[in-house]
């Protein structure tokens, strides 16, 4: 017992650092869960309530696995929401150009494909532009995007004159909303394969491993032999591709396309992306982290909601402080983690 | 005149997995110029951040003046008089040189609003003191390297200054600087002031100083009074050995690995010819500034030579990159491992292989976790790197460990030639024994190894031909047999 106890003990202290943070994610998780349980388990515990869950998290959590790839670059994209909404009003124009309500499903259903595909092109050329002014021009990622943000969320304003792209064909919602097992929705599914699919190139490819190394040090990294340019290029090329992806998740859930929507998204992701695990002077966070803050971050959103006395306004408030306090606790973490390797050191 | 100002005693301290210091001491008395030396990353460095508060000391005293202190603050540091002449000096280019001498007294007399008059005042009395002419009007930043640093020097007289502290301060004068600055060095001692004058130049040590301490890997090697060193013992007490290794000698020069003609790169180097051929150990030797670090860089993709021609094997090379020199066949070990050469929070395994990805990865770009395993075991092995579990960051390693780490990534890509600037920089002693003695593996199998180094006996033991360069370019070529490092440190210079 004492020896399978010690061992334990070790095994806990020679895994990689991102495991641990993801085990302790899962502990707050349950512990979160627990509590919305306790509070109110008549309202949380209904099936309707994790189907709604499941519907609103998505949009959001893509652009903070997004948000989480540049970060661990050591850079940010804070661009995402722009892309996200300019991708979706790009295709909303399109499909009410060509297939305005009414339009027999038959002939909606090729225009659909080409509406994502334009939603999808978008949000690459917008990637690749917040890439180039990174990677190329060495303009500070924080500076680059916010611009970047700027202007994608300007121009959806002009192409739409402010006015929100509504009068979408029915089919769309009707795909874009709908259930596996009329339970499960498309969206839900769709974030679940991202994270999968970004977790297992950062894990498993040779680009994630330069992802990790880049934002570790990009000096080293250059004296390496690592394509710098091409990486961090690369890196923001997904995340515009990934943030098109939750526009058009967006854009079936409102039934409609908008310049300014989800404009609290950018902060959500960023509360995601850090409280994740993610290290926001790059080199280290895993999906896994990332995946787990989304569900908690949801969870604590879904409970705000369930008491009527604490007001939208407060929310500005919560998901602020929230940042601050995972901020403060990372850094007492690695302080005390310091403190541990020295004494065991001297001892 | 004996009484002591300053003595630090049995002081430890270490970084994450270093050991910087282990046990030091250290004594300067009133009004001496006393001369701290040792090779780079023999904690030289370290100790003066702990006499002036900037580091803690895990273990030790400092005794200032007659008070004990187990820790310094900078607070105490100021108080007592220890003032620390950094090499960047630390001063503000962007205002005068009046603001620069009185905006600490300033700040330190918690005065919201500068008074002109005031500080004019002070800036004058500083400058008097050591009787520097300059015009206190002047923006610093047009004032040369070696005025910046009297106004650092003025700066800290004004805060009554009983010991300075000057970290390498000549590393950026010329000659003539160097003389300027050892007059007023002069002229603060008959003044009353102590001055810890932290350098590696043997030359300076003998002009400037009476008593000297030299540290080795953290430690006390010996101190003593300067009369009674010569350079042969400065040398062996500096790297902790008499010059017995042999020079390597290449059993069979092999045909030609790396050919350079005709290179400039304008303001590094200038029509810089020269061929390795395989199994040579060339040294390349020259002070900070000669262009040879810009050199060896051009030649791995770093810069982009602005004239000339290089040939690896025989065949002209276009070298756009770091990733096409790899391509090439060239690897290069950097001068400054911790944040050039190391990815230090990430583990042994990806310090290893990240110059080997291509090889190493499936079509898909996918990672080939068993090949990497075996790779980085073997690698392991082969260089005796001290770790339990590659999976552990490179930082946990020792300052040797380290070096092998980086030395393992080059050495797992198929070179012809590998490039070390500053091989044992920060090594511990069997560690550099180590890497020598792999050095003249490598060349013996056939590869084309370049060391540049300013360990003046490492060049000696370790290359079979030797290259000074001075200004940028190729002055003399020399075999280590027939060479002291007396002789390599004065055409370095420009002396011979």
């Amino acid at each position: 017992m004492a020896k399978s106890n010690l061992s334990l003990k070790n095994a806990a202290r020679q895994s990689a650092p991102g495991d641990r943070n993801v085990f302790r994610l899962f502990v707050m998780l349950v512990l979160v869960f627990v509590l919305m349980m306790a509070l109110r388990p008549s309202i949380f515990l209904r099936p309707a309530n994790f189907n709604s869950m499941m519907r609103q998290l998505p949009e959001y959590g893509i652009m903070a696995i997004g948000i989480s790839l540049a970060m661990m670059t050591g850079g940010i994209d804070l661009a995402v929401v722009g892309t996200a909404n300019l991708s979706a009003i790009a295709a909303a124009k399109f499909l009410i150009a060509v297939a305005p309500r009414g339009t027999p499903n038959e002939q909606v259903a090729p225009m659909l494909i080409v509406a994502v595909l334009i939603a999808l092109a978008t949000g690459l050329a917008c990637g690749a532009l917040s890439g180039t002014l990174v990677s190329k021009l060495g303009i500070p990622a924080i500076l680059a995007t916010l611009g970047t943000q700027q202007l994608f969320t300007g121009i959806a304003i002009v192409i739409t004159e402010g006015r929100p792209q509504s009068k979408l064909p029915l089919l769309f919602s009707q795909i874009g909303n709908f259930e596996f097992f009329d339970f499960f929705p498309l969206s839900f599914v769709l974030f679940c394969l991202v994270a999968l699919a970004v977790g297992i190139m950062l894990e498993r490819s040779k680009f994630g491993l330069e992802v990790y190394m880049l934002g570790t040090n990009s000096k080293a990294a250059r004296y390496a032999g690592l394509n710098n340019a091409g990486i961090l290029f690369r890196t923001y090329v997904v995340s515009g591709f990934l943030s098109s992806i939750s526009g058009l998740i967006m854009m079936a859930r409102a039934n409609s396309a908008k310049a300014d929507y989800g404009a609290a998204y950018t902060m959500q992701c960023v509360l995601v992306a850090i409280l994740g695990g993610v290290d926001p002077n790059g080199g280290f966070g895993k999906i896994g982290g990332v995946v787990l803050a989304v569900f908690i971050l949801q969870i604590l959103s879904t409970g705000l909601n369930m008491f009527e006395n604490v007001s939208n306004f407060y929310r500005d408030i919560i998901w602020g402080g929230a940042l601050i306090l995972v901020l403060l606790s990372n850094w007492y973490l690695a302080r005390r983690k310091e403190r541990m390797a020295l004494a065991r050191k001297t001892a | 005149m004996s009484e002591i100002f300053l003595r630090a005693s049995n002081i430890h301290k270490s970084f994450g997995g270093v050991e910087a210091l282990s046990g030091v001491d250290l004594e300067i008395r009133k009004g001496e110029i006393h001369c701290l030396a040792g090779e780079n990353g023999c904690g030289k460095s370290t100790l003066i951040k702990i006499i002036s508060g900037v580091y803690k000391p895990d273990s030790g005293s400092v005794e200032i003046d007659g008070r004990i202190f187990k820790h310094v603050g900078t607070t105490d540091a100021i108080a007592k008089g220890i003032q620390v002449i950094y090499q960047d000096f630390s001063i503000f280019p962007n205002l005068s040189v009046m603001e620069n001498l009185a905006l600490n007294m300033e700040l330190m007399a918690k005065r919201k609003l500068m008074n002109y008059r005031r500080a004019r005042a002070i800036a004058s009395e500083a400058i008097a003191k050591i009787g520097f002419d300059v015009d206190l009007d002047e923006r610093v930043e047009n004032l040369s390297i070696a005025e910046r640093q009297l106004i650092a020097i003025c700066r800290a007289l004004l805060h009554d200054a009983k010991l300075i502290i000057m970290d390498e301060p000549t590393t950026a004068l010329t000659k003539k600087e160097v003389k300027a600055l050892f007059a007023v060095i002069k002229k603060l001692q008959a003044d009353g002031l102590s001055i810890l004058f932290v350098s590696h130049k043997l030359d300076e040590v003998f002009e400037i100083s009476e008593r000297y301490t030299i540290f080795r890997n953290g430690r006390n090697v010996t101190s003593g009074n300067t009369a009674e060193l010569d350079d042969r013992k400065f040398a062996f007490y500096m790297t902790g050995r008499e010059f017995s290794e042999e020079s390597y000698r290449p059993t069979s020069l092999g045909d030609q690995a790396l050919a350079i003609s005709n290179l400039s790169l304008r303001g590094a180097y200038e029509d810089v010819s020269f061929v390795l051929r395989k199994g040579e150990i060339l040294g390349i030797t020259g002070l900070l500034g000669s262009g040879r670090s810009e050199l060896v860089q051009s030649i791995f993709g770093i810069y982009k030579p602005d004239s000339g021609t290089i040939e690896v094997g025989g065949v002209p090379a276009k070298i756009r990159n770091v990733k096409s020199a790899i391509k090439k066949g060239i690897g290069y070990v950097p001068a400054d491992r911790l944040t050039e050469g190391l990815f230090l929070p990430q583990t042994i395994k990806r310090n290893i292989v990240i110059s080997k990805l291509d090889k190493l990865s499936s079509a898909f770009g996918f990672l080939r976790e068993k090949k990497i395993g075996d790779e980085v075991r073997a690698w392991i092995s082969d260089l005796s790197i001290a770790t339990k579990n590659p999976s552990l960051p490179v930082q946990t390693l020792s300052g040797g460990n380290q070096q092998k780490v980086v030395l393992a990534r080059w050495l797992a890509n198929d070179l012809s030639v590998l490039i070390l600037n500053g091989p044992t920089v920060g090594v511990d002693i069997g560690s550099k024994y180590d890497i020598h003695g792999l050095l003249r593996t490598l060349a013996s199998k056939g590869i084309g190894v370049i060391i540049i180094s300013d360990d003046l006996p490492e060049i000696l033991a370790c290359a079979s031909r030797i290259l000074v360069m001075r200004g940028g370019r190729i002055v003399r070529e020399l075999l280590p047999e027939a060479t002291t490092a007396e002789q390599l440190g004065e055409i370095s210079t420009g002396v011979a």
